[in-house]
């Protein structure tokens, strides 16, 4: 017996641990179907709800409500004489009814006439509200023979490269690279830590740089996954066109993965109850979720707090994957933007190792 | 005798106010098993962590193997194998994996096959560590420490919440880990398991160590070696204590739960002396049987508390 477990024996090398633990991370999270949901089953439904969402719907259609009455007839009849009835579309129905829609929201503008001319109801809240105004006056005055001074062409940019979509799926990349640091690292390390098992873990001759390196590892694994995803969804449905270099892509990734990362494990350092940390996180991603431009154009905020969004981790991913995904800019234009995100990185990791506790 | 762990006026208080342990001095032998015994919150995990070097001392000095934890902390590690009071492992693990990873941080672990055979968790080895009944938990617990193929072993409290089976179960591993040469310092609150399983002890209570010994030394020095446990009616004396301390071969009285309790040496002498004091009382006994005195009673006799408080 003894002399079996004699022959049994085996001598570990410098890297078994760390591989080990890579290995244990990377079964611990295939084995968990919550977090393959949320890390590439969410994001893939989002993306593909919101671009069908914004596909099915060109925004350049009016819905418009005409009130019933002896002149409604005659309202639509000269909507369907301009040149731009196509891009209108209007119903007539009573006043009652009308008020009632235009208030849900199914209609974007009230038409009505009567002897002193046309009446428009709108909203100056709306944006298609105020948009269908003036495209059905516009329709309005050239039917009843207004001439334009200028002739002028319109074309819809509908093509792969400047659709909502193309701007939408970077910005999901970008989401979901700070999501999944954020839980991967900071969630996963209190969990262990309220479990005792970070305690357990340094009571044995594990090296704790292999801890961290571990974990680190698995998120670059799960991130090249993430990308892969996202990028080959938005080509394969949606004809996006990758215009940059995939090296890039994944070294930009690859960054980003790692400095969200240090922020997760920076938001984990002392946290003793996953209830608290979960808190924790949500509040520092809030901010980015609003401001780093994942669903809409940071430009819409004023002026005055440009600098500080940019100055956000994310807006520096997100802006950093969008001009090497949809414009094909090279990596080293992206200087300013690898250096905010390696700061944040940097910053946050030094920090965590300092405050860092096990048990 | 080779020592292998030692400490010298430990101390411990947490947050500048709960003085969890209060100068202990313990010295432990290469291959023997000691004991920790003592009540909730009497500091044995305190100690034993400040021991495992997972804890700092508030002041004191602990020796392992002839080294100290400032200096050779990864040297250390590497020859002792852990398992803390609770310790959640990762659910989704298999009890394999679980034991690999483990071994895969020591340069010269034991095979996880063995150590799987060992603990009798060779059929459970691919089951998640999530669907183990909370015995073989402990027993996966134990295996990741003795997958270091330690010298020494710390268990603290490794048989709490098993049927008395998988106690014994426990046991035996322990003993086999014993004669390979191996030291095992753990901590409990059982006596019956501190009293088969240890070679010595340290009763410890309020961060104190109340009483040091093998099991038969502390029982033979504290107490009797039997108990007299009797209950009567009907008494004109009251119940006063010295009527009983004077019949011949009693060393302590004491009242346990309604049931008067003799320490005694030889019960031949004393039983018919405690039946003609009753009869010339006028009282009617109610009760009497006798035992062997246990650790529980060093316990009682030095606290005048039970070590698990119903
Ligand atoms: N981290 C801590 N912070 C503050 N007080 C603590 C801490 N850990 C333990 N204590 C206190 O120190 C005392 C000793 O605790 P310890 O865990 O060492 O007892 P124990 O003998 O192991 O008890 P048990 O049998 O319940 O495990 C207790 O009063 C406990 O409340
Ligand atoms: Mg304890």
């Amino acid at each position: 017996m003894a002399d079996t477990a004699q022959q049994a024996r085996r001598t570990n090398g410098r890297w078994a641990g760390y591989w080990h633990l890579l290995l244990a991370r990377m079964k611990e999270l295939q084995r968990e179907p919550e977090v393959i949901f949320w890390v590439f089953g969410f994001p893939l439904l989002l993306a593909l709800g919101l671009g069908i969402a914004f596909r099915d719907k060109p925004a350049d259609i009016a819905s418009v409500v005409i009130v019933e009455g002896p002149n409604s007839q005659k309202l639509v009849a000269l909507l369907r004489q301009s040149p731009e009835h196509g891009a209108i579309r209007a119903d007539v129905l009573g006043e009652r009814t009308t008020l009632d829609q235009f208030r849900l929201g199914k209609y974007a503008l009230v038409v009505s006439m009567d002897d002193q001319g046309v009446h428009y109801r709108y909203d100056p809240a709306r944006p298609e509200s105020v948009l269908a105004r003036s495209q059905v006056d516009d329709a309005l005055q050239s039917a009843a023979g207004r001439k334009n001074p200028i002739n002028t062409v319109a074309t819809a940019a509908s093509e792969p490269g400047a659709r909502y979509i193309d701007f939408l799926i970077p910005g999901l990349i970008g989401m979901n690279l700070m999501n999944s640091g954020m839980w991967g690292i900071g969630f996963a390390t209190v969990d262990m830590r309220q479990r005792k098992l970070l305690k357990r873990l340094i009571a044995t001759p594990m090296r704790r740089s292999d801890f961290l390196l571990a974990l680190m590892s698995s998120r670059l694994v799960l991130m090249v996954i993430e990308v892969a995803l996202l990028l080959g969804f938005g080509a394969l449905v949606f004809h996006l066109r990758v215009e940059g270099s995939l090296l890039a892509i994944l070294l930009i990734g690859t960054l980003g993965a790692v400095s969200f990362g240090a922020i997760g494990l920076l938001t984990a350092c002392r946290a003793q109850k996953i209830e608290s940390v979960s808190g924790l996180i949500n509040l520092v991603m809030m901010p980015m979720w609003i401001f780093s431009g994942v669903f809409f154009s940071y430009e819409r905020f004023p002026e005055m707090v440009q600098p500080a969004i940019r100055a956000l981790p994310l807006t520096a991913l997100n802006d950093a994957l969008r001009a090497i995904i949809l414009q094909g800019a090279p990596l080293s234009s992206q200087f300013a933007r690898i250096g905010v995100l390696a700061l944040w990185g940097v910053l946050c990791f030094v920090l965590a190792l300092r405050w860092f506790r096990w048990s | 005798m080779e020592v292998a762990i030692q400490c010298r006026n430990l101390r411990k208080t947490y947050d500048q106010k709960v003085e969890a342990v209060r100068g202990v001095d313990l010295t432990i032998y290469a291959g023997e098993c000691f004991g920790l015994l003592g009540p909730n919150g009497a500091g044995k995990t305190t100690t034993i962590e400040i021991l495992e070097g997972l804890l700092t001392p508030t002041s004191g000095e602990v020796e392992v193997l002839g080294r100290n934890w400032q200096t050779h902390e990864r040297e250390l590690r590497e020859q002792l194998g852990i398992s803390l009071q609770e310790t959640r492992l990762s659910e989704r693990l298999s009890v394999r994996e679980t034991v690999e990873l483990f071994a895969s941080f020591y340069r010269y672990p034991n095979s996880v096959e063995s150590v799987l055979e060992e603990l009798s968790l060779g059929e459970k080895a691919d089951a998640w560590v999530g669907k183990l009944s909370g015995g073989q938990k402990q027993r996966l617990a134990v295996a990741t420490a003795l997958v270091a193929n330690p010298k020494v072993l710390f268990l603290d409290e490794p048989t709490t919440g098993l049927d008395p089976q998988s106690r014994r179960q426990l046991w035996d591993i322990i003993r086999q880990f014993q004669e390979r040469k191996g030291t095992v310092l753990l901590t409990t609150h059982y006596m019956d398991e501190a009293e088969r399983l240890c070679d010595r002890l340290a009763i410890i209570d309020h961060g104190q160590i109340i009483a040091e010994g093998t099991p038969a030394e502390l029982i033979a020095r504290l107490t009797g070696h039997h108990v007299v446990e009797f209950a009567i009616s009907g008494m004109t004396d009251g119940s006063d204590d010295q009527v009983w301390k004077r019949l011949p071969g009693v060393q302590g009285v004491r009242t346990d739960d309604g049931l008067l309790c003799l320490q005694v040496n030889e019960p031949h002498e004393t039983i018919p002396a405690l039946l003609a004091e009753v009869c010339k009382q006028g009282a009617r006994l109610e009760h009497l049987t006798t035992r062997q005195a246990s650790l529980e009673d060093v316990f009682v006799q030095l606290t005048g508390r039970h070590l698990r408080e119903e």
